[in-house]
């Protein structure tokens, strides 16, 4: 069964407006506690040995020397944890299978990227932790590696599973491959849309893996006690979900598994699943000691999940007064060592903003010498989306139209039915072109290698499962629990809203608190955009039963039915002068006598959130290309998308113009550099290049409001949606700019100025 | 061998701990004193999450020996406030929603307030490239530079 | 490890003579990443920042003598030091962040010895030259002379650089540094090139140094590329000829920041670039 809380409009008081969130004041006084900002008494120090090889078969693994140095009181290996069954589980946007998660968090029979852990040791001091891992033997017998898409996919390419056949092919395949699935979106009949065109454009584009590059690495803490419990404190965007994966993987029962949520110092999809969790736990459950791990940058870069890198394939077909009559790609997705990439999202987003009769997208899961992807904000979207707004804007420059006109001659909108399944609902994607194309920004005048590019972007959004509890206090304030990590966006601040919004009370009486695994039943992780809109949702639920108790109160009180009593403005109040005269009684006046009158009064929702709505949104932007060096210059941006209601617009905003920068640097210069050993040359922030304050220019921002039905306060996720157009509307700018069209990511100065050389040939 | 004493003054406090003498600022500031404010993001000086100053001048806490610091005076994120009175930079960064998940948030206030000391009226290029060493992967900067322009502007007035 | 903070020059010589392999701590923004990734592990670090020698900078007849340890961040905000060496000021900006500057310093930066450090470049386009200390007594050198490849310098064991010399500014002569990095900050040089020249009354350029950073296995003193500009008015064509000099000049590798072919590409850009500043400084000084 799930639930969905449909939208009223109504005069609002709190909602919409900026108060300062809860955590604010912690954040800016380093109060704070994010994952490595907690400490035990006697806790150990866990170090982990990993593979300095892309791929390798183990032979053995001699830990005896480790053991045996003063100050190390434990080692695990791959012997300490049991091997797993394939099991599928959701993970945020994707999906994982325990069989690899377990090969994952410590190697078995091979190692599959530079920086797979081998081993973990906990010891009295870190000097003594690094000194037995040096004491550590492991042989390796080092096989071929592939690391990219293109070569992964061949027939001679050395394969990482040999028991992974490609499923989704007939007949099933004989031998095994490094695609580990294909799959098929579509409708319609894609050679007659072709045959309808007048224009057709066919065109490949590549992109290298890039991180997510959150500031915080990840951190946990794991103390396992005598009786079989374990506490564990972790910075991660669902404890839930890490509980799950952990008693799994440790065969320990979910109930003696405790999870601590600390604040989290970013995540942005890569921190859904466990790293070191289960290593902290298990070195914990040897020593008899509570263990530490924090990862270093180095790590963090080799061995948690970046996104995928791709080739992509678009061919597109349109009539000459623009409208796209075919739309057909081929998405060769890396997965990394294990199978399960973003590539079914992704393949679902390529063309969905367009109302489109015929399409086919093909999907290709490809396992690759790197670390398992994770996901990474609007999970592969952005790759197929730079393909396709690429096409687009060539389209649009040929046929001689606008390229926002040409979006809008085929913009999906309310009825539209997608490719790839349901119909669309009420949705806000025409509304932002016509915002683009009102906007200032694209009429204002460009110099010489100046030039302007838009792009646009669709995300689903999720609900899904989330339990929050609502506690009136006995002085009338009111504690709400809530299970959804605040990844950072400040949904705290907009769970407070809603709750004073409902109950008619100021916003800083109500506490918002993220509660811990033994607090609250299961919440799905924050990711795929639903904290807002399920939490948000079940925080309402839990409002309106503390309401209805509150007005149930003082009917008793006042010898009424309690259809006879109103809320109003934090007050219980006679429905009319009919029920009679009586003093309306506020929150507080009822909640001081509650333990008499019935107990605590308390909302509970224990749901599974549904009606999440789709959200679209349309960037422009403005760039200057060194024709000399073939720098990009980022000079003027602007997001526009629909929130459906921006509860705090401050930190709606703050997801606008995080998203976009975020999509500039993976535009612009970000990319995994392997050397010809399949080992990570950039695992660091010097020459991973993340933008710096001085890289980019303000990030102008308009929200569009078109409610979604299905959330009281018609609410959409907004997170994912602001990093898929950059890519594509830079490189459109890029264009506009100089006339080159950049079909490789990142688009860095030396193919820039390549590509410029090539033109000026021509 | 044995650990080296280390007498220092912190936030105006004078302060004494025993450090490794290979132990990181950083390293002691959190592992030793549990002063967990000052965050670490890379360790190598990329991100700038653990900046303090020293004798007033911005460094990466990560870059600093612990042993290195005897006799100075180091001021870090948990002595910004004056008591129950934010600092303007902090007041401004709540005001303009200027962080998200808040783990740069030390680093940059440290950066800004250090900046503001050398220079009460900065631009916005000014701000942005005295913030460079201040990796922010949430925020995309923008409400950041407002935050600093405001503050600058309310400390000038 | 043990930690050492001798005061005088003759207690810093005397450790680093007593033992091997010992490390100088100026800045430290190199050496501690290098500790932290296992790419160094000295058994003493020698911290140079409490021999007065090293911590100065002084003008002594026109002429500035900057301590080797002197931080970055101190030099930029020297007033009259920027006004007189712009150049240097330049490359010293871009060692790093703000953060990095408030410790690294230009003696580090040199003893590192990497072909993309920012300040040598300028140093050497400057005319500087370094006071060195060891067991044989004091010497002087160019600080072309000083780095040889990635990682390794000419001193000798036991030698430490004590202090920065720089010539008397002429009249009607100005300095600048660019580089080419994909971010504005927080980057190493792909390309960087350094330029000091001088003009007479006529604007007729009659001396310049030329020297090109991360194009080759150390910083390269350009002699074509000054010949291309000394004698002329500084015009397009001369710009052009020392740009292709410079060109000529690199024997770049690809890696990680940048390929062979864009880097010598780039050297021409970033000199004509860095030429035309000089030059306008030149002219209004």
């Amino acid at each position: 069964m799930s639930t969905t809380v449909k939208y009223v409009e109504r005069d609002l008081k709190v909602v919409g407006t900026r108060p300062l969130r809860p955590d604010g004041v912690d954040k800016v006084t380093g109060r704070a506690r994010y994952g490595a900002d907690y400490n035990l008494p006697g806790q150990l120090v866990g170090l982990v040995l990993r593979s300095p090889h892309a791929h390798a078969r183990i032979k053995s693994i001699d830990v005896t020397a480790a053991e045996k140095l003063p100050g190390v009181k434990a080692v695990v290996t791959r012997d300490d944890f049991p091997d797993m069954p394939v099991e599928y589980a959701a993970a945020g946007e994707l999906t994982i299978n325990f069989r690899d998660v377990t090969r994952n968090m410590m190697a078995r029979e091979k190692v599959l990227y530079d920086g797979h852990p081998v081993a973990a040791v906990a010891a009295t001091s870190e000097s003594i932790a690094r000194k037995a891992l040096k004491l550590m033997k492991v042989e390796y017998e080092v096989l071929g590696h592939v690391i990219d898409v293109r070569d992964a996919m061949k027939a001679d390419a050395p394969v990482l599973h040999e028991d992974q056949f490609t499923v989704g092919v007939e007949p099933k395949p004989t031998k095994p491959s490094n695609v580990a699935k294909r799959l098929v979106f579509g409708c319609g009949d894609i050679e007659a849309g072709f045959k309808k065109a007048d224009l057709v454009i066919e065109r490949e584009f590549n992109t290298k893996p890039v991180h997510q590059g959150y500031i915080e690495p990840q951190a946990c803490l794991a103390n396992y006690t005598e009786d079989g419990q374990v506490e564990l404190w972790t910075a991660s965007q669902g404890h839930f979900t890490l509980r799950a994966q952990c008693a799994k993987v440790l065969a320990i029962e979910v109930s003696k598994i405790r999870v601590i949520p600390t604040e989290l110092g970013g995540g942005f999809g890569g921190k859904n699943n466990i790293y070191n969790e289960p290593l902290a736990i298990a070195l914990s459950r040897k020593s008899n000691r509570p263990v530490k791990m924090v990862m270093t940058r180095g790590e963090v870069f080799r061995a948690t999940g970046p996104t995928s890198g791709a080739q992509v394939k678009v061919k597109m077909g349109c009539t000459k007064d623009g409208r796209i009559v075919a739309g057909e790609a081929e998405l060769n997705y890396q997965a990394g060592a294990f199978a399960g990439s973003s590539v079914p999202m992704a393949s679902m987003c390529t063309f969905t903003r367009y109302d489109l009769e015929n399409v086919r997208v093909v999907g290709h899961d490809i396992t690759v010498n790197r670390p398992k992807v994770a996901a990474y904000r609007a999970p592969g979207a952005p790759i197929a989306v730079f393909a396709v707004e690429t096409i687009i804007d060539e389209m649009a420059e040929k046929l001689g139209l606008d390229p926002i006109d040409m979006r809008l001659k085929n913009a999906a909108k309310e009825g539209t039915q997608t490719y790839y399944g349901p119909k669309l609902g009420a949705i806000g994607y025409i509304d932002t072109l016509k915002k683009a194309k009102e906007h200032p920004h694209l009429t204002a005048p460009l110099g010489p290698n100046q030039g302007r590019g838009i792009a646009t972007g669709f995300w689903f959004n999720i609900g899904n499962e989330t339990s929050t509890t609502l506690n009136v206090n006995e002085d009338g304030t009111v504690t709400l629990m809530i299970g959804t990590i605040d990844v950072a966006g400040g949904s705290r601040a907009a769970f407070a809203q809603m709750v004073a919004e409902e109950l008619g009370i100021p916003y800083d009486k109500v506490r918002p608190v993220v509660g811990d695994t033994s607090a609250l039943g299961f919440n799905f992780v924050t990711a795929g955009s639903r904290g807002t809109f399920a939490t948000g949702m079940a925080a309402v639920i839990c409002a309106r039963q503390a309401i209805d108790k509150l007005r149930e109160r003082a009917a008793a009180a006042w010898k009424v039915p309690v259809d006879g009593v109103i809320w109003e403005n934090g007050f219980a109040k006679p429905a009319s002068s009919n029920v009679g005269d009586f003093e309306p009684m506020s929150i507080a006046q009822i909640a001081k006598t509650a333990g008499r009158t019935g107990g605590t009064i308390a909302g509970h929702a224990e749901i599974n959130a549904q009606g999440a709505g789709p959200g679209f949104g349309t960037h422009i932007v403005d760039v200057e290309v060194d024709r000399q060096t073939g720098a990009v210059k980022i000079l003027r941006y602007t997001v526009i998308q629909d929130t459906g209601k921006a509860i705090h617009p401050a930190y709606v905003e703050g997801q606008f113009q995080g998203g976009a920068v975020q999509g500039i640097g993976w535009a612009l210069n970000e990319e995994y550099i392997y050397n010809k050993d399949g080992r990570l040359e950039n695992p660091g922030f010097l020459d991973y290049r993340v933008p710096v304050a001085s890289d980019v220019p303000m990030i102008d921002t308009v929200i569009v409001e078109v409610p979604n039905p299905n959330h009281p306060y018609g609410v959409r996720g907004i997170g994912e949606v602001p990093i898929i157009p950059p890519m594509a509307a830079i490189a459109n700018a890029i264009y506009d700019a100089v006339g080159i069209r950049m079909q490789e990511q990142p688009m860095s100065p030396p193919k820039i100025l390549k590509a410029l050389e090539t033109a000026a040939k021509h | 061998m044995a650990r080296a004493h280390v007498t220092t003054t912190i936030n105006g406090d004078v302060v004494d701990f025993l450090c490794e003498a290979d132990q990181t600022l950083l390293s002691a500031l959190r592992d030793e004193l549990r002063m967990t404010g000052t965050k670490e993001g890379c360790g190598t000086g990329d991100c700038g999450a653990c900046s303090v100053t020293i004798d007033g001048r911005l460094v990466c806490s990560c870059l600093v020996l612990a042993v290195e610091v005897e006799g100075k005076a180091i001021d870090t994120i948990e002595g910004m406030a004056d008591g129950e009175n934010l600092h303007p930079l902090q007041k401004k960064f709540l005001e303009h929603a200027a962080l998200q998940c808040g783990i740069c948030t030390p680093g940059i206030l440290i950066a800004a307030r250090s900046l503001l000391e050398r220079n009460p009226d900065p631009s916005e290029t000014e701000i942005r490239y005295w913030l460079a060493g201040n990796l922010c992967r949430c925020t995309g900067y923008h409400k950041i530079v407002e935050a600093v322009l405001d503050a600058a502007r309310e400390m000038r007035s | 490890m043990r930690y050492e903070a001798p005061d005088t020059l003759a207690g810093a010589t005397a450790i680093l003579a007593a033992n091997a392999g010992a490390k100088i701590l100026a800045g430290g923004t190199d050496l501690l990443v290098q500790m932290k990734s296992d790419m160094a592990d000295p058994p003493v670090v020698v911290d140079v920042k409490k021999i007065p020698e090293l911590c100065r900078i002084t003008l002594v007849d026109g002429a500035y003598r900057v301590g080797a340890a002197v931080t970055g961040m101190e030099l930029v905000e020297h007033a009259a030091f920027a006004k007189t060496w712009p150049g240097v000021i330049d490359g010293v900006k871009l060692i790093g962040s703000v953060q990095i500057k408030g410790r690294a310093s230009m003696g580090g930066n040199l003893c590192n010895a990497s072909p993309a450090a920012d300040s040598v470049p300028a140093l050497i386009a400057a005319g500087a030259r370094v006071e060195i200390v060891g067991p044989q007594g004091k010497r002087e050198a160019a600080v072309e002379d000083i780095g040889i490849a990635p990682g390794r310098t000419s001193l000798k064991p036991g030698e430490m650089v004590v202090a920065f010399l720089f010539p008397k500014r002429p009249p009607r002569s100005g300095d600048a540094y660019l580089r080419f990095t994909p971010r504005t900050e927080m980057d190493i040089a792909v390309v960087g090139a350094g330029i000091s020249l001088a003009l007479d009354a006529q604007g007729t350029c009659t001396a310049a140094r030329v020297s090109l950073g991360a194009v080759a296995p150390r910083a390269l003193l350009v002699d074509a590329a000054a010949k291309a500009l000394i004698g002329t008015k500084l015009d397009a064509a001369a710009l052009d000829r020392m740009a292709a000099a410079c060109s000529a000049a690199c024997q770049p590798i690809d890696d990680k920041r940048g390929t062979k072919e864009y880097r010598i590409k780039v050297a021409a850009v970033m000199a004509t670039r860095a030429a035309e500043i000089a030059m306008d400084r030149a002219r209004k000084s």
